[in-house]
């Protein structure tokens, strides 16, 4: 191929106005057509549509063509648009090559004579370079069809159940001891109202029961290796001493604990109830199995407790103090990252109080004190049991603040709706919303805050400065005073209240980055993991066969989450669906002739996918594992390590191309 | 005043698939403006960049070189931009020996949501070329009308 003459067609996309309303076309294709090599340049309004590829389609029939340049958007948006079009006619994929003058050039140049110019450029360097290509084969690769979810959520848990009723065996990891994420916290949802036990537990009972779902609690993935359809996994479960096979979930041990009472902080409960060294977080925990807190266990401190405990669960004889660490090893096709988000931390705003006055909550805690299975059996009262007659909601709290974090946590006002509704519900209290802009966009959403309003709520209309309990007036004794500035009245304004909730944003989780690197996924400036594609691609990553859903990829609320579970459930159905997978041929390789045999190569590639050929005294790169990162090529001194669509002459070509004007 | 025609330095910047190229791509979506001159050449890892290819760069005429991976620790293939680092700084020993401003080769890391800092990147490059002048190849650049 190399050696037949080229025949190039150059296609320049206006992509409406996006390149056509700064480059101008016209002259890069009378430029174009002067390349050498170039049998036809032609502009079309949208290169991407049926008609621009069916043109590009029909002169490589008619035109004889070897080689297509497309002059558009970014590669990695419509590459393989255009490289299947082109196979569709005859010709080998990756005979085509694409010049990224929109992200590149007309989106980010101001002078339209310079963008015109660069254009040209880049243009010139796309055809020199493809000159060089040559045809190539995909690689197959078989597929694993199990699937590993990572975060037990809603988002985690609806991926799971989808992808477990496809046919897929699913591994569900979570770090806690029971599935159900921030969700199982929660009394109420909104906008409906309906009780998200109710909504949620059948769910998780399903992952429970379900034959095709193997729930790793108490678990935490520490490594992944391998590549899209062949992960190979590490998870280590911590121990609960007690064994998972045998628990029943009776709840017997607890209540015969030699404390009598719960005296230890519940995490579930985050510190507002009270539970024992042995203890199961919440009623409706999956799996439904007690674990021992090694940090409280009287057995773990002086190894002479009297084992209430282990007498209560008798024979079943779950109970086993000498469990240790364990780890699983896990081989998948497709991994779904589903770890939610972390609320912030409202102690970051002293203003405000939280830590300090006793009565500032935020808002998850409040979530707890309304829940039914919660501490206060579903009653919101104050920490010394007396029930608000005044409450303040502070919206915004972490969110669209540049100190903070500037974006809009999408959800905080519709919980704060929710809370003002269960508050007076639950205590006929006043309840003042002190709001920036009333953020209610979605199904039901406005409606819902029109029900509010018939609700007597007080809207305060300004961000609150600050909660006090310098009292100005008789009637502040011995409250709360909520400072802001009304921007609808016009002043500042002073509301004494019992209870201050603050309404606290969806952060990316603390641990974020660990989990980032060891997925090889990138994180948005804000911390939350990045999809491929913000529209088009919404729940892949830039690592195939890695996908996520749920708040883990930015605040969303649950119906959002659950349609994104689904969403990257399918994609890995699709993914593990065909029992194997092509993947680019963008491989090392080595020209034996060439080869000296140095082993320069060998220690230098991470996947230890070279070896030395004893016999020939020559490098050979494996196909399976090599992932094509070039790495050995840039290193060899005699220039026989080389790679595919990456070869030293195509960039050299590129280079001078790019220089070229 | 006379306003003589200002240089336009010509930059070829090798970027990696995974972050450079992206956060480019990003800066394009986000419609931030930047100067021209910086030519982009994509490789799969910022350790597929061979130093023939910068030294080529310079040869055909570029006037400055950047070179772009993932940040320390997030090379898609774990160690690529270890080995590139390990690379650039024996090339930049041997372009100062050569007599090469420093400014004329930079490594910069660049994340797939740094489009700000690509920008930036971009521009400070261009600035500080423009300033040192057209680079000749036997080590004498001249400085932009001495200012
Ligand atoms: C106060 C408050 C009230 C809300 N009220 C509502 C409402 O009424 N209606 C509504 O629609 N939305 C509401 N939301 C939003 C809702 O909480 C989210 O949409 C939803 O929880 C997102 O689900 P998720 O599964 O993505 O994340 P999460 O619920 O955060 O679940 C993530 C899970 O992953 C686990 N995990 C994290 N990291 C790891 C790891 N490295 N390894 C293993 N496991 C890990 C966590 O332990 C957790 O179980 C509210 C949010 C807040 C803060
Ligand atoms: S570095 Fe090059 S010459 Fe040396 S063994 Fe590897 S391929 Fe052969
Ligand atoms: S290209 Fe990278 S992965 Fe492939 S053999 Fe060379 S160093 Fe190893
Ligand atoms: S993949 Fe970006 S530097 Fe290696």
């Amino acid at each position: 191929m190399t050696n037949e003459e080229a025949r190039i067609g150059v296609y320049v996309c206006d992509c409406g106005f996006n390149i056509a309303g700064v480059v101008n076309v016209p002259q890069v294709v009378g430029y174009a057509r002067g390349l050498k090599g170039v049998v036809i340049c032609r502009e079309y309004k949208y290169m991407c549509s049926s008609p621009g590829q069916e043109s590009i389609q029909k002169d490589i029939q008619d035109l004889n063509l070897n080689r297509v340049v497309v002059a558009s958007c970014s590669p990695h948006l419509h590459e393989a648009t255009f490289r299947r079009a082109a196979e569709q006619a005859g010709m080998n994929p990756f005979l085509v090559h694409m010049v990224n003058i929109r992200e590149h050039v007309s989106w980010v140049t101001k002078d339209k004579k310079e963008a015109t110019e660069k254009a040209k450029s880049l243009i010139a360097a796309g055809v020199a370079r493809v000159v060089r290509h040559s045809p190539l084969e995909r690689r197959q690769v078989p597929v694993r069809s199990d699937v590993l979810i990572i975060g037990g959520g809603i988002a985690g848990i609806q991926a799971a159940l989808t992808a477990a009723d496809a046919g897929r065996h699913v591994y569900l990891v979570e770090r806690e001891p029971s599935i159900g994420g921030h969700m199982a916290k929660f009394d109420k949802t909104f906008p409906t109202l309906d009780c998200a036990a109710c909504i949620l537990t059948p769910k998780m009972t399903a992952v429970k029961n379900h034959p095709d779902i193997t729930l790793l609690s108490y678990s935490e993935v520490v490594a992944v290796d391998g590549y899209v359809g062949n992960f190979k996994v590490k998870v280590k479960r911590k121990p609960r001493y007690v064994d998972e096979t045998k628990c029943v979930g009776c709840f017997e041990c607890i209540e015969e604990c030699v404390y009598k009472t719960a005296k230890f902080p519940s995490e579930f409960e985050l510190g507002l109830g009270m539970r024992k060294p042995i203890y199961i977080p919440f009623p409706q925990a999956i799996p439904l199995v007690a674990v021992i807190d090694p940090e409280t266990c009287i057995e773990f401190k002086t190894r002479q407790c009297k084992k209430t405990c282990v007498a209560a669960c008798g024979d079943r004889g779950a109970i086993d103090f000498n469990q240790k660490e364990a780890t699983v090893d896990l081989e998948v096709g497709a991994i779904i990252v589903s770890t939610g988000f972390h609320v912030f931390d409202a102690a970051r705003m002293t203003n405000y109080g939280y830590g300090v006055l006793p009565g500032v909550y935020h808002a998850l805690e409040v979530e707890r004190l309304a829940a039914s299975n919660g501490p206060t059996g579903g009653e919101i009262v104050l920490r010394d049991g007396r029930k608000p007659a005044a409450v303040g909601i502070v919206h915004c709290v972490g969110s669209r603040d540049e100190h903070y974090n500037p974006y809009c946590s999408k959800v905080c006002c519709m919980y704060s709706l929710k809370l003002a509704h269960l508050v007076k519900e639950r205590t006929g209290a006043e309840v003042y919303n002190f709001y920036i802009d009333m953020r209610t966009p979605g199904k039901g959403y406005e409606e819902f805050y029109h029900r509010l309003l018939a609700e007597n709520l007080h809207l305060v209309r300004g961000k609150v400065a600050e909660v006090t309990r310098i009292a100005e007036a008789a009637k502040e004794e011995g409250k709360l005073v909520i400072v802001a500035e009304d921007t609808l009245l016009g002043g500042i304004r002073r509301v004494p209240v019992d209870m201050v909730i603050l309404s606290v944003a969806m952060e990316p989780q603390p641990d974020r980055e660990e989990v980032r690197r060891m997925l090889n996924m990138s994180c948005s400036s804000e911390g939350f993991f990045l999809e491929k594609h913000p529209k088009l691609a919404p729940v892949s990553t830039m690592s195939d066969g890695i996908f996520i859903a749920g708040a883990c990829q930015g605040p969303k609320d649950i119906p959002e989450t659950v349609a994104q579970a689904g969403a990257a459930a399918a994609e890995a159905i699709a993914l593990t669906s065909k029992g194997f997978i092509t993947l680019e041929p963008n491989l090392a390789y080595i020209e034996e002739q060439l080869c000296s045999g140095c082993q320069v190569c060998i220690p230098l590639c991470p996947y230890d996918a070279i070896e030395l050929d004893r016999e020939k005294m020559v490098a050979r790169i494996s196909d399976v594992l090599c992932k094509g990162c070039g790495v050995c090529v840039a290193a060899c001194p005699s220039g026989a390590a080389a790679q595919r669509m990456f070869e030293d002459d195509q960039i050299m070509l590129e280079l001078a191309g790019v220089l070229s004007r | 005043m006379m306003q003589t025609e200002e240089f336009q330095p010509r930059i070829v910047a090798f970027v990696c698939n995974w972050c450079t190229y992206i956060a480019a791509d990003a800066a394009g979506v986000a419609r931030a403006r930047y100067s021209p001159n910086v030519r982009l050449i994509r490789t799969m890892c910022s350790g597929r960049v061979d130093p023939q290819f910068v030294l080529g760069a310079f040869e055909k005429g570029a006037d400055g070189v950047l070179l772009c991976g993932c940040h320390p620790r997030d090379c898609h293939y774990s160690v690529g931009n270890y080995k590139a680092l390990r690379r650039y700084k024996l090339l930049k020993k041997m372009l100062s020996q050569m007599g090469f401003e420093d400014d004329r080769f930079r490594l910069e890391w660049i994340s797939a949501s740094e489009a700000e800092k690509f920008r930036k990147v971009v521009e400070d490059m261009t600035e500080r070329v423009r300033r040192l002048g057209p680079f000749k190849p036997n080590g004498s650049s001249t400085p932009n009308g001495g200012k």
